[in-house]
Protein backbone atom coordinates (compact mmCIF):
# COMPACT_ATOMS: atom_id res chain seq x y z
CA UNK A 1 0.00 0.00 0.00
CA UNK A 2 1.32 3.70 -1.09
CA UNK A 3 0.46 6.17 1.37
CA UNK A 4 0.39 10.00 0.16
CA UNK A 5 -1.87 12.74 1.66
CA UNK A 6 -4.22 12.07 -1.66
CA UNK A 7 -4.82 8.29 -0.68
CA UNK A 8 -5.30 9.00 2.81
CA UNK A 9 -7.89 11.76 2.67
CA UNK A 10 -10.05 11.13 0.38
CA UNK A 11 -13.43 12.51 -0.25
CA UNK A 12 -14.91 9.15 0.92
CA UNK A 13 -13.44 9.47 3.99
CA UNK A 14 -15.07 12.95 4.27
CA UNK A 15 -18.34 11.44 3.53
CA UNK A 16 -18.36 8.86 6.04
CA UNK A 17 -17.25 11.40 8.81
CA UNK A 18 -20.23 13.49 7.65
CA UNK A 19 -22.69 10.65 8.26
CA UNK A 20 -20.68 9.27 11.93
CA UNK A 21 -19.85 12.71 13.25
CA UNK A 22 -16.66 10.85 14.29
CA UNK A 23 -12.96 11.72 13.59
CA UNK A 24 -11.04 8.39 12.94
CA UNK A 25 -7.94 9.65 13.73
CA UNK A 26 -8.63 10.24 17.07
CA UNK A 27 -8.30 6.22 17.61
CA UNK A 28 -4.97 5.35 19.11
CA UNK A 29 -5.12 1.23 18.24
CA UNK A 30 -5.41 0.28 21.79
CA UNK A 31 -7.73 -2.67 20.90
CA UNK A 32 -10.33 -2.45 23.45
CA UNK A 33 -12.86 -2.37 21.18
CA UNK A 34 -11.84 -5.41 19.63
CA UNK A 35 -11.12 -6.91 23.21
CA UNK A 36 -14.84 -6.47 24.30
CA UNK A 37 -16.80 -7.17 21.32
CA UNK A 38 -18.99 -9.90 21.14
CA UNK A 39 -19.31 -10.31 17.54
CA UNK A 40 -15.70 -10.78 16.68
CA UNK A 41 -16.01 -14.61 15.97
CA UNK A 42 -18.16 -13.52 12.94
CA UNK A 43 -16.13 -10.59 11.99
CA UNK A 44 -13.33 -10.43 8.66
CA UNK A 45 -12.05 -7.47 10.15
CA UNK A 46 -11.77 -6.29 13.94
CA UNK A 47 -13.09 -3.02 15.01
CA UNK A 48 -9.92 -1.84 15.81
CA UNK A 49 -8.55 -3.07 12.23
CA UNK A 50 -11.70 -1.23 10.36
CA UNK A 51 -10.25 1.76 11.97
CA UNK A 52 -6.58 1.54 11.00
CA UNK A 53 -7.91 1.11 7.60
CA UNK A 54 -10.31 4.37 7.72
CA UNK A 55 -7.15 5.94 9.05
CA UNK A 56 -5.11 5.21 6.15
CA UNK A 57 -7.87 6.29 3.89
CA UNK A 58 -8.53 2.48 2.51
CA UNK A 59 -12.18 3.04 2.53
CA UNK A 60 -13.06 0.80 -0.31
CA UNK A 61 -11.83 -2.23 2.06
CA UNK A 62 -13.74 -1.14 4.61
CA UNK A 63 -16.97 -1.23 2.82
CA UNK A 64 -16.33 -4.85 1.54
CA UNK A 65 -15.90 -5.98 4.77
CA UNK A 66 -18.40 -8.83 6.40
CA UNK A 67 -17.14 -6.70 9.87
CA UNK A 68 -19.69 -3.96 9.27
CA UNK A 69 -22.75 -6.28 8.60
CA UNK A 70 -22.02 -8.26 11.95
CA UNK A 71 -21.77 -5.20 14.39
CA UNK A 72 -24.68 -5.11 16.48
CA UNK A 73 -24.72 -1.52 17.77
CA UNK A 74 -24.51 -3.36 21.47
CA UNK A 75 -22.04 -0.29 21.98
CA UNK A 76 -19.96 -1.86 24.33
CA UNK A 77 -16.94 -0.57 22.57
CA UNK A 78 -17.81 2.94 23.11
CA UNK A 79 -18.67 2.82 26.37
CA UNK A 80 -15.24 1.71 27.24
CA UNK A 81 -13.29 3.28 24.49
CA UNK A 82 -10.50 5.51 26.11
CA UNK A 83 -10.76 7.96 23.27
CA UNK A 84 -14.47 8.36 23.62
CA UNK A 85 -14.87 7.40 20.04
CA UNK A 86 -18.45 6.02 19.15
CA UNK A 87 -17.09 3.28 16.88
CA UNK A 88 -21.05 1.89 15.99
CA UNK A 89 -21.36 5.52 14.79
CA UNK A 90 -18.47 4.65 12.18
CA UNK A 91 -19.83 0.97 11.28
CA UNK A 92 -23.49 2.55 10.81
CA UNK A 93 -21.40 5.33 8.73
CA UNK A 94 -19.98 2.43 6.63
CA UNK A 95 -23.56 0.24 5.99
CA UNK A 96 -25.03 3.79 4.91
CA UNK A 97 -22.57 4.15 1.86
CA UNK A 98 -23.70 1.07 0.42
CA UNK A 99 -27.16 1.31 1.49
CA UNK A 100 -27.88 4.77 0.64
CA UNK A 101 -27.59 4.51 -3.15
CA UNK A 102 -30.72 2.27 -2.76
CA UNK A 103 -28.46 -1.23 -1.68
CA UNK A 104 -29.93 -3.84 0.50
CA UNK A 105 -28.59 -6.39 2.36
CA UNK A 106 -31.13 -8.07 3.48
CA UNK A 107 -33.43 -9.00 1.69
CA UNK A 108 -37.54 -10.43 3.34
CA UNK A 109 -37.84 -12.89 1.11
CA UNK A 110 -34.25 -14.59 1.94
CA UNK A 111 -35.39 -15.02 5.75
CA UNK A 112 -36.45 -18.31 6.24
CA UNK A 113 -40.08 -18.66 7.13
CA UNK A 114 -39.50 -20.88 10.11
CA UNK A 115 -37.26 -17.92 11.82
CA UNK A 116 -40.14 -15.12 10.96
CA UNK A 117 -42.25 -17.32 12.67
CA UNK A 118 -40.57 -16.90 15.93
CA UNK A 119 -38.41 -14.04 16.00
CA UNK A 120 -39.91 -11.35 17.71
CA UNK A 121 -41.18 -8.45 15.75
CA UNK A 122 -38.22 -5.69 17.59
CA UNK A 123 -35.97 -8.02 15.23
CA UNK A 124 -37.35 -7.26 12.38
CA UNK A 125 -37.47 -3.76 12.64
CA UNK A 126 -34.27 -3.13 13.61
CA UNK A 127 -32.23 -5.46 10.90
CA UNK A 128 -34.49 -3.54 8.33
CA UNK A 129 -33.05 -0.25 9.74
CA UNK A 130 -29.60 -1.71 9.58
CA UNK A 131 -29.89 -3.42 6.64
CA UNK A 132 -31.69 -2.04 3.59
CA UNK B 1 -49.31 5.72 40.89
CA UNK B 2 -50.54 6.42 38.01
CA UNK B 3 -48.09 6.36 34.62
CA UNK B 4 -48.72 6.32 30.85
CA UNK B 5 -47.65 3.11 29.43
CA UNK B 6 -45.77 2.76 25.66
CA UNK B 7 -46.37 -1.21 25.36
CA UNK B 8 -44.28 -1.13 21.86
CA UNK B 9 -44.55 -3.37 18.83
CA UNK B 10 -43.42 -6.71 20.37
CA UNK B 11 -44.85 -6.87 23.50
CA UNK B 12 -48.46 -7.02 21.85
CA UNK B 13 -47.19 -9.82 19.33
CA UNK B 14 -44.37 -12.04 20.22
CA UNK B 15 -43.92 -11.45 23.24
CA UNK B 16 -47.53 -10.96 25.10
CA UNK B 17 -46.14 -12.57 28.24
CA UNK B 18 -44.15 -9.97 28.88
CA UNK B 19 -46.94 -7.76 28.64
CA UNK B 20 -49.55 -9.69 30.51
CA UNK B 21 -47.46 -10.81 33.83
CA UNK B 22 -46.15 -6.72 34.11
CA UNK B 23 -49.85 -5.40 33.81
CA UNK B 24 -51.61 -8.00 36.26
CA UNK B 25 -48.31 -7.71 38.53
CA UNK B 26 -48.96 -4.07 38.57
CA UNK B 27 -52.03 -4.15 39.48
CA UNK B 28 -51.43 -6.23 42.64
CA UNK B 29 -48.53 -3.79 43.25
CA UNK B 30 -51.07 -0.61 43.14
CA UNK B 31 -49.70 0.79 40.07
CA UNK B 32 -51.59 2.02 37.07
CA UNK B 33 -50.56 1.83 33.49
CA UNK B 34 -52.97 4.02 31.38
CA UNK B 35 -51.51 2.78 27.75
CA UNK B 36 -50.59 6.20 25.56
CA UNK B 37 -53.89 6.37 23.04
CA UNK B 38 -51.27 7.37 20.25
CA UNK B 39 -48.16 5.57 19.73
CA UNK B 40 -46.02 3.50 16.93
CA UNK B 41 -43.41 1.11 16.96
CA UNK B 42 -40.43 3.11 18.29
CA UNK B 43 -37.79 2.05 15.25
CA UNK B 44 -36.55 -0.58 17.90
CA UNK B 45 -32.92 0.49 17.59
CA UNK B 46 -31.32 4.17 17.94
CA UNK B 47 -30.12 5.61 14.52
CA UNK B 48 -26.32 6.40 14.95
CA UNK B 49 -26.17 8.67 11.75
CA UNK B 50 -25.94 11.85 12.71
CA UNK B 51 -27.08 13.50 9.44
CA UNK B 52 -30.24 12.06 9.18
CA UNK B 53 -33.46 12.76 11.60
CA UNK B 54 -35.89 11.11 10.01
CA UNK B 55 -35.58 7.81 12.28
CA UNK B 56 -36.39 10.18 15.37
CA UNK B 57 -40.03 10.59 14.31
CA UNK B 58 -41.77 7.92 15.38
CA UNK B 59 -40.01 7.89 18.61
CA UNK B 60 -40.60 11.93 18.93
CA UNK B 61 -44.01 10.88 17.99
CA UNK B 62 -44.72 8.84 20.95
CA UNK B 63 -42.70 11.28 23.16
CA UNK B 64 -45.08 14.27 22.22
CA UNK B 65 -48.33 12.20 22.65
CA UNK B 66 -47.29 11.18 26.25
CA UNK B 67 -46.45 14.81 26.97
CA UNK B 68 -49.57 15.52 26.03
CA UNK B 69 -51.36 12.94 28.19
CA UNK B 70 -48.87 14.42 31.13
CA UNK B 71 -47.80 11.81 33.17
CA UNK B 72 -44.17 9.79 33.43
CA UNK B 73 -44.14 7.36 30.86
CA UNK B 74 -43.19 3.50 31.07
CA UNK B 75 -41.78 1.06 29.25
CA UNK B 76 -40.83 -2.95 29.41
CA UNK B 77 -38.80 -3.04 26.88
CA UNK B 78 -35.16 -2.50 26.99
CA UNK B 79 -35.08 -1.37 23.18
CA UNK B 80 -37.91 1.04 23.57
CA UNK B 81 -36.43 2.29 26.93
CA UNK B 82 -33.38 3.01 24.74
CA UNK B 83 -34.51 4.64 22.10
CA UNK B 84 -37.13 6.75 23.88
CA UNK B 85 -34.38 7.81 26.34
CA UNK B 86 -32.05 8.64 24.08
CA UNK B 87 -34.63 10.57 21.31
CA UNK B 88 -35.20 12.32 24.72
CA UNK B 89 -31.76 13.31 24.69
CA UNK B 90 -30.82 14.61 21.24
CA UNK B 91 -33.92 16.54 21.39
CA UNK B 92 -33.04 18.14 24.28
CA UNK B 93 -29.87 18.96 23.57
CA UNK B 94 -29.60 19.55 19.65
CA UNK B 95 -31.55 22.36 18.99
CA UNK B 96 -31.69 22.09 15.26
CA UNK B 97 -32.60 18.54 15.16
CA UNK B 98 -35.49 19.33 17.43
CA UNK B 99 -36.43 21.93 15.05
CA UNK B 100 -36.57 20.01 12.30
CA UNK B 101 -38.46 16.86 13.63
CA UNK B 102 -41.30 18.81 15.49
CA UNK B 103 -41.64 20.70 12.33
CA UNK B 104 -42.27 17.42 10.38
CA UNK B 105 -44.88 15.58 13.44
CA UNK B 106 -46.28 19.39 13.87
CA UNK B 107 -46.03 18.79 17.65
CA UNK B 108 -43.93 21.47 20.13
CA UNK B 109 -41.59 18.57 22.26
CA UNK B 110 -38.61 19.49 24.08
CA UNK B 111 -37.68 16.11 25.23
CA UNK B 112 -38.91 16.97 28.58
CA UNK B 113 -41.31 13.48 29.15
CA UNK B 114 -39.26 11.65 31.97
CA UNK B 115 -39.11 8.07 30.38
CA UNK B 116 -38.98 5.21 32.99
CA UNK B 117 -38.10 0.97 32.95
CA UNK B 118 -40.14 -1.09 35.10
CA UNK B 119 -37.44 -1.80 37.05
CA UNK B 120 -36.95 1.71 37.99
CA UNK B 121 -40.44 2.22 39.11
CA UNK B 122 -39.83 -1.42 41.31
CA UNK B 123 -36.48 -0.02 42.59
CA UNK B 124 -37.12 3.71 43.13
CA UNK B 125 -40.90 4.13 43.87
CA UNK B 126 -42.11 1.12 45.22
CA UNK B 127 -38.76 0.38 46.71
CA UNK B 128 -37.22 -3.60 46.82
CA UNK B 129 -37.77 -4.08 50.62
CA UNK B 130 -41.69 -2.69 50.10
CA UNK B 131 -41.98 -5.28 47.32
CA UNK B 132 -40.39 -8.55 49.21
CA UNK B 133 -43.07 -7.77 51.59
CA UNK B 134 -45.51 -8.16 48.97
CA UNK B 135 -44.21 -11.86 47.74
CA UNK B 136 -46.45 -14.54 48.64
CA UNK B 137 -45.15 -17.38 46.23
CA UNK B 138 -41.66 -18.12 47.33
CA UNK B 139 -38.75 -19.29 44.92
CA UNK B 140 -36.81 -20.12 48.31
CA UNK B 141 -33.47 -19.82 46.60
CA UNK B 142 -33.77 -20.42 43.23
CA UNK B 143 -30.56 -19.83 41.38
CA UNK B 144 -31.28 -17.42 39.06
CA UNK B 145 -28.53 -14.78 36.71
CA UNK B 146 -29.72 -11.46 35.62
CA UNK B 147 -28.43 -10.99 32.15
CA UNK B 148 -28.81 -7.26 31.43
CA UNK B 149 -27.53 -6.97 27.65
CA UNK B 150 -26.56 -3.73 26.11
CA UNK B 151 -29.87 -1.02 25.63
CA UNK B 152 -30.63 -1.20 29.45
CA UNK B 153 -27.11 0.13 30.57
CA UNK B 154 -25.53 1.64 27.19
CA UNK B 155 -24.45 4.72 26.38
CA UNK B 156 -24.41 5.08 29.86
CA UNK B 157 -24.74 8.51 30.33
CA UNK B 158 -27.94 8.84 27.80
CA UNK B 159 -29.64 5.69 29.40
CA UNK B 160 -27.75 4.16 31.99
CA UNK B 161 -30.28 2.49 34.57
CA UNK B 162 -27.26 1.54 36.41
CA UNK B 163 -23.82 1.11 36.84
CA UNK B 164 -22.48 -0.10 32.81
CA UNK B 165 -20.19 -2.84 34.09
CA UNK B 166 -21.65 -3.40 37.06
CA UNK B 167 -25.06 -3.06 37.59
CA UNK B 168 -27.50 -4.65 40.25
CA UNK B 169 -30.89 -3.64 39.88
CA UNK B 170 -32.21 -7.13 38.30
CA UNK B 171 -30.17 -9.23 41.29
CA UNK B 172 -31.71 -6.94 43.90
CA UNK B 173 -35.27 -7.38 41.88
CA UNK B 174 -34.08 -11.30 42.22
CA UNK B 175 -33.08 -11.37 45.87
CA UNK B 176 -36.83 -9.53 46.92
CA UNK B 177 -38.50 -12.29 45.22
CA UNK B 178 -35.85 -14.47 47.44
CA UNK B 179 -34.27 -15.96 44.29
CA UNK B 180 -30.56 -16.67 44.75
CA UNK B 181 -28.89 -14.06 41.87
CA UNK B 182 -26.06 -15.70 40.26
CA UNK B 183 -23.26 -13.78 39.36
CA UNK B 184 -21.24 -14.47 35.95
CA UNK B 185 -19.12 -12.60 33.73
CA UNK B 186 -21.05 -12.06 30.64
CA UNK B 187 -24.30 -10.17 32.22
CA UNK B 188 -23.87 -7.12 30.31
CA UNK B 189 -22.41 -8.69 27.16
CA UNK B 190 -24.36 -8.40 23.44
CA UNK B 191 -26.71 -11.42 22.73
CA UNK B 192 -25.92 -10.51 18.60
CA UNK B 193 -29.05 -8.65 18.61
CA UNK B 194 -30.89 -8.39 15.01
CA UNK B 195 -27.57 -10.16 13.77
CA UNK B 196 -30.00 -12.94 14.28
CA UNK B 197 -31.41 -11.92 10.72
CA UNK B 198 -28.54 -12.73 8.70
CA UNK B 199 -27.70 -15.78 7.40
CA UNK B 200 -25.70 -18.57 9.21
CA UNK B 201 -26.82 -17.99 12.67
CA UNK B 202 -24.16 -15.67 13.76
CA UNK B 203 -25.61 -14.60 17.08
CA UNK B 204 -25.99 -18.16 18.18
CA UNK B 205 -22.45 -18.33 19.01
CA UNK B 206 -22.74 -15.26 21.59
CA UNK B 207 -25.70 -15.70 23.09
CA UNK B 208 -24.47 -19.89 23.74
CA UNK B 209 -21.76 -18.15 25.78
CA UNK B 210 -23.42 -15.91 28.15
CA UNK B 211 -26.42 -18.93 28.71
CA UNK B 212 -23.20 -21.42 29.44
CA UNK B 213 -21.11 -19.07 31.70
CA UNK B 214 -24.51 -18.88 33.45
CA UNK B 215 -25.24 -22.61 33.82
CA UNK B 216 -21.75 -23.07 35.21
CA UNK B 217 -22.29 -21.10 37.93
CA UNK B 218 -25.59 -22.62 38.68
CA UNK B 219 -28.28 -20.43 37.23
CA UNK B 220 -32.11 -22.82 36.98
CA UNK B 221 -33.04 -19.93 34.99
CA UNK B 222 -32.01 -16.88 33.28
CA UNK B 223 -33.99 -13.34 33.45
CA UNK B 224 -33.58 -10.41 31.01
CA UNK B 225 -35.96 -6.87 30.30
CA UNK B 226 -35.72 -7.07 26.34
CA UNK B 227 -37.68 -9.68 23.71
CA UNK B 228 -34.72 -9.48 21.50
CA UNK B 229 -32.51 -10.87 24.06
CA UNK B 230 -34.93 -13.87 25.08
CA UNK B 231 -34.91 -14.40 21.97
CA UNK B 232 -31.59 -15.49 21.27
CA UNK B 233 -30.84 -16.80 24.35
CA UNK B 234 -33.38 -18.97 24.14
CA UNK B 235 -32.47 -19.73 20.23
CA UNK B 236 -29.28 -21.12 20.75
CA UNK B 237 -30.44 -23.84 22.99
CA UNK B 238 -32.79 -25.14 20.51
CA UNK B 239 -30.28 -28.06 20.01
CA UNK B 240 -29.95 -28.72 23.75
CA UNK B 241 -33.95 -28.89 23.89
CA UNK B 242 -34.42 -31.26 20.82
CA UNK B 243 -31.60 -33.93 22.25
CA UNK B 244 -33.76 -33.14 25.34
CA UNK B 245 -30.01 -31.73 27.13
CA UNK B 246 -30.21 -29.82 30.40
CA UNK B 247 -31.28 -26.00 29.03
CA UNK B 248 -31.87 -23.16 31.14
CA UNK B 249 -34.98 -21.54 30.40
CA UNK B 250 -34.89 -17.46 29.73
CA UNK B 251 -37.35 -15.49 31.06
CA UNK B 252 -38.86 -12.00 31.28
CA UNK B 253 -38.41 -10.86 35.01
CA UNK B 254 -41.73 -9.94 34.99
CA UNK B 255 -42.98 -13.10 34.51
CA UNK B 256 -40.61 -14.42 37.63
CA UNK B 257 -42.31 -11.38 39.43
CA UNK B 258 -46.09 -12.53 38.63
CA UNK B 259 -45.07 -16.11 39.99
CA UNK B 260 -43.95 -14.06 43.28
CA UNK B 261 -47.01 -12.28 43.59
CA UNK B 262 -48.98 -15.59 43.36
CA UNK B 263 -50.72 -14.69 39.97
CA UNK B 264 -51.21 -17.51 37.62
CA UNK B 265 -50.71 -19.32 34.05
CA UNK B 266 -52.63 -17.39 32.27
CA UNK B 267 -50.80 -14.12 33.10
CA UNK B 268 -47.47 -16.07 32.22
CA UNK B 269 -47.89 -16.98 28.70
CA UNK B 270 -44.95 -19.20 28.54
CA UNK B 271 -45.95 -21.03 25.26
CA UNK B 272 -43.78 -19.07 22.65
CA UNK B 273 -40.84 -19.91 24.79
CA UNK B 274 -38.10 -22.84 23.30
CA UNK B 275 -36.67 -23.97 26.40
CA UNK B 276 -39.64 -24.39 27.97
CA UNK B 277 -39.91 -23.14 31.70
CA UNK B 278 -42.71 -24.72 33.90
CA UNK B 279 -40.83 -27.55 35.06
CA UNK B 280 -37.92 -25.69 36.57
CA UNK B 281 -40.45 -23.56 38.59
CA UNK B 282 -42.31 -26.79 39.49
CA UNK B 283 -39.02 -28.53 40.80
CA UNK B 284 -38.55 -25.22 42.93
CA UNK B 285 -41.77 -25.88 43.98
CA UNK B 286 -43.60 -22.66 43.12
CA UNK B 287 -47.23 -23.93 42.74
CA UNK B 288 -49.73 -23.22 39.68
CA UNK B 289 -47.50 -22.85 36.95
CA UNK B 290 -47.42 -25.66 33.66
CA UNK B 291 -44.77 -25.73 31.23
Amino acid sequence: MKLSREVIATEDKRKLQDISGEEVLSCYQCGKCSAGCAMTEAMDLLPHQVIRLLQLGQVEEALHSRTIWVCASCLACSARCPRGMNLPNVMESLRAQVLRPGDRSLNPADIPYELLEIIPEQALVAAFRKYT
Amino acid sequence: MVYSYFPGCTLRAKAKGFDSSALASCKVLGVRFLELQEWQCCGATFPLQIDNSFPLVSPARTLASAKKAGRKLVTLCSACYNVLKRTNHVLREDLDKREKVCAFIEEDYFGDVEVLHLLEILRDKIGFGSLAAKVVSSFRGLPVAAYYGCLLLRPPDEVGIDDPEAPKVLEDFLSSLQCQPVEYPYKTECCGSYVALRPGELTVSPSRLIVESAKSRGAKVIVTSCPLCQFNLDYAQSENVARGEKAVPVVYFTQLLAIALGLGEEVLQFDGHIVPPGLIFQAAGVGGVGA
